[in-house]
This record gives C-alpha cells, sequence and structure tokens, in this order.
C-alpha cells in the first residue's frame, strides 16, 4: 500500500508565492558563500547538506486530497481538494498499470477547501471513466454541494454537463465496507455540519484519513473510540491545524485540532506513523517545519518508549506502508 | 494524585504532585473548579513545581478553570514549571494563554497584594 498526497492545506489553498520563491534563493545563495561548488555534483551536495526541508522546497499549497494506492484494480482517493488537480493530471500524464479508469472518493466532509478540485478532475470530463463519490453524509447533501459549484454563476461546466458516469454511495458511520477489494471502516468525527474518518486495511497494512476532527478532550468514551479507530495502524493522517492553546481557546468550536493531541491518541493507539495534515494556510514553510520539530520533540518528552514516528505531510509526500 | 491546597488571604494556591494526564487529570480538573468556584473573583495559583509533567487534558484542565475565573473577574496563574513541562507549555502554546510566574511568591504578588502579606506573615 502507498499513499501518495496531492493536498495538505487546510481551508484553502495557499500557493508559496514569488517573494517566497526568492527569499528561498537568496538564503541558499548566502548559505553558498564561501562553498567550493564547482560542479552540479557539488551544488547536489550542498543542498542536501546544507539546506534543509524548507530552505530547498516547500510544504505546498493545494487542500485536501490523498490518493491510497492499494492492490486494487480502481483508484482510491480521500477528498477532493484542490490536491485532486495534480491527481487527475497525473493519471492523464501516466494511468497506474493494472487499474481501470474507475475512481472511489471518499469524502471526508463537503466543506468547499475539500470539494474545490472536482472541477478541475480532468478524467470526470472523459465519457467512458466512472466516478464513485462515497459519503457518510446523505447522498442528498453531497450532490447538491458538487452541483453548486459546478452550477452558473460559480463556474461555466454544470456537474450534469460532465462526461463521466457519476454515481453517488451512501455510506453509515461506524460500519466496515469491502470497497475495490479494500477494508474501509467509517468513524463519525466532530466538525461543523460532521465529518467522518476513514480506516483503510489491506494485507495486513492500514492508513487511518481523519481530517477536519476536533478532538475536544471532553469524553472518555469519545476520546476511547478514536483510540480504537487508530489502533495499531501503519500511518495515521490527522487534522493538526491549530496549536493545542489555540483549539482550547479562540478556535474553539472550529472543528480541527492539533499536534499534540494528534501525537498522544497517536501513542495510545499504538499507531506506527503520524502525518500532520490540513495546515493552517497561514503557515509558511518554516512555520511547518518548527511545529514538525516541536511535535518530534513532544512526542520524546511524552512517551519516549513509543516508537511512533512523526512527518509532516507535503504535497508530493509518498509513503510506503 | 496529590494535591495540596493553601489559602492566603482572597487567594488559592494548589500544589499537585506528580504526572498529570488522562488517568490524573479529573481529580486536578475537579480541584481547579473547586478553587475557581470558591466565591467572588479567586486569584488561583498553581505551583506545578512538583508535576514531572502534563498532557492535554491537564492543560485544558487549566483552560477550562481559567475561561470560568474570568467570568468572575479572577485568575489562573501557574509557576514553577519544571523543564518538561516549560517544553510542553511552550510547544502547545499554552504560554501564550496562561498567566506564567517562575515562582509561586511572584505569582501572589501580581495577583493579590493581601494575598502576599499573608503568605509574607506566614
Amino acid at each position: 500500500m502507498l499513499v501518495r498526497f496531492f493536498g495538505t492545506r487546510g481551508s484553502l489553498p495557499a500557493p508559496l508565492s514569488g517573494a517566497g520563491v526568492k527569499a528561498k534563493i537568496r538564503d541558499a545563495l548566502v548559505k553558498a558563500i564561501g562553498q567550493d561548488l564547482t560542479s552540479p555534483e557539488d551544488v547536489d551536495r550542498f543542498m542536501a547538506d546544507s539546506l534543509d526541508f524548507a530552505a530547498q522546497s516547500t510544504y505546498g499549497g493545494d487542500s485536501s486530497c490523498v490518493e491510497i494506492d492499494a492492490d486494487t484494480d480502481s483508484y482510491i482517493v480521500c477528498d477532493a481538494g484542490s490536491g485532486l488537480r495534480e491527481f487527475g493530471n497525473r493519471v492523464m500524464r501516466a494511468p497506474a498499470p493494472g487499474k481501470q479508469k474507475v475512481f472511489n472518493l471518499f469524502m471526508s466532509h463537503v466543506h468547499w477547501d475539500h470539494i474545490m478540485g472536482f472541477p478541475f478532475f480532468v478524467p470526470a470530463y472523459i465519457p467512458g471513466n466512472r466516478i464513485l463519490i462515497h459519503g457518510c453524509h446523505d447522498v442528498a447533501v453531497m450532490k447538491e454541494a458538487f452541483n453548486r459549484q459546478q452550477s452558473a454563476p460559480c463556474f461555466p461546466v454544470n456537474f450534469g454537463q460532465l462526461g463521466s458516469t457519476i454515481e453517488f454511495v451512501q455510506l453509515e458511520a461506524g460500519k466496515r465496507y469491502d470497497i475495490a477489494g479494500v477494508s474501509v471502516t467509517t468513524k463519525a468525527q466532530n466538525h461543523s455540519g460532521d465529518s467522518y474518518g476513514y480506516r483503510f486495511e489491506q494485507n495486513g497494512r492500514s492508513v487511518v484519513y481523519s481530517t477536519d476532527s476536533e478532538h475536544k478532550l471532553d469524553s472518555l468514551d469519545e476520546t476511547d473510540a478514536f483510540i480504537a479507530f487508530f489502533h495499531g495502524a501503519d500511518l495515521v493522517i490527522f487534522d493538526a491545524m491549530y496549536s493545542l492553546a489555540d483549539a482550547f481557546s479562540i478556535k474553539e468550536d472550529w472543528g480541527h485540532s492539533s499536534n499534540i493531541v494528534a501525537v498522544e491518541l497517536c501513542q495510545r493507539a499504538d499507531a506506527k506513523r503520524l502525518a500532520l495534515f490540513h495546515h493552517d494556510p497561514n503557515s509558511d514553510d518554516v512555520t511547518l517545519s518548527k511545529i514538525l520539530d516541536d511535535t518530534i520533540r513532544f512526542e520524546d518528552i511524552s512517551d519516549a518508549g513509543s516508537g511512533l514516528e512523526v512527518m509532516t505531510a507535503y504535497d508530493g509526500l509518498e509513503v510506503t506502508l | 494524585m496529590d494535591i495540596g491546597e493553601a489559602r492566603y488571604a482572597d487567594l488559592v494556591l494548589l500544589t499537585p504532585v506528580g504526572r498529570i494526564d488522562h488517568i490524573t487529570s479529573p481529580d486536578f480538573q475537579a480541584k481547579l473548579m473547586d478553587a475557581v468556584g470558591s466565591g467572588g473573583p479567586v486569584p488561583v495559583v498553581v505551583d506545578l513545581g512538583g508535576v514531572e509533567y502534563i498532557s492535554s487534558v491537564g492543560l485544558r484542565a487549566l483552560m477550562i478553570a481559567s475561561k470560568e475565573s474570568k467570568k468572575t473577574g479572577g485568575t489562573v496563574a501557574v509557576t514553577s514549571l519544571q523543564p518538561v513541562v516549560k517544553e510542553v507549555f511552550e510547544i502547545s502554546r499554552f504560554n501564550y494563554v496562561v498567566k506564567v510566574f517562575d515562582t509561586p511568591r511572584d505569582a501572589v504578588a501580581a495577583l493579590s497584594g493581601d494575598a502576599l502579606a499573608a503568605l509574607e506573615n506566614g
């Protein structure tokens, strides 16, 4: 099982600006002063040894979209944020061997940042392709959301004009399904208008996609339910948009959680890896790297023996399970 | 968990000892809420010098008590953070939303003149 991240931002796409690129180039050149860089290989070595992730790359700016590449003959994708555009382009450029043009989308919910990529998903325009939009919200609610964003005056191509065959599939929270040869378990989450997490399992490997989920920690039963949902997962993709202080104070009831709660739940669930996800669009690359460093340190001081590996998801990250 | 309590004039000083986590935080929260709700605008100082670790639910208890206290014009402050607890406050950004002092005396002095006099007079 392979997990590919196409969009990792929360709430709104946040592309790196030209000024941001210029600042990175300048910082890199300043660091290169006095270095013996006489060949491309020297430059490669310098970049690897002297420039951290934030200095030479970016966490990306697209909103939520994650592919679960399992041993299946169809595609599995979580959420249709703006990252879905690049996922579709990738499929158009290089279709995965052995996969038919069947796309299983699993919707955490239908807030705008989680559906905005669909009008730019090229496979949706191609007759013969089949798109199954799975979700635990009422199908009528999901249909309305997808239709609304592709209707005048918001978009020139109506949802009903798309060439592919599109079906909405009603799922229920707290149930396990076999979909495309993968076990899929659903979980209700606390978010405005509700959201749902998904646990995908196949061949002894498991990944949990749990975004737009506020953990208020006011119910032991609810906390225990999430620990059970995450239990033993090879990877937990977790909404860590805010600091714990913000999540408990000025951003309480905004529907998101923190890196601190992410670590604690994953430790208690004996999860193997944690990917911080749904990054605040106001956080630049340096800030996100600082949050990652802080989170790794917190994992160490809170339960040094847990063995939990902490990473920050970025657009383009691939994790093999 | 063991949580000491002392009163200096209008101020309540709590001294929890040990680890504040999902197991012990209910006791911690109950004690905090008792102190905050003990009538009028009560300043509450929590001496964390004897606390080796505080988890998210412990921090949540501090936040709930702080919010409740503000309704009556009171304050919740913490003091004497041990290195690991200090790191947890910094990583969680709780050092921006809860008043942090180096010592109980510093906190008492900042929150209540009457309490400081009572503290120094034994």
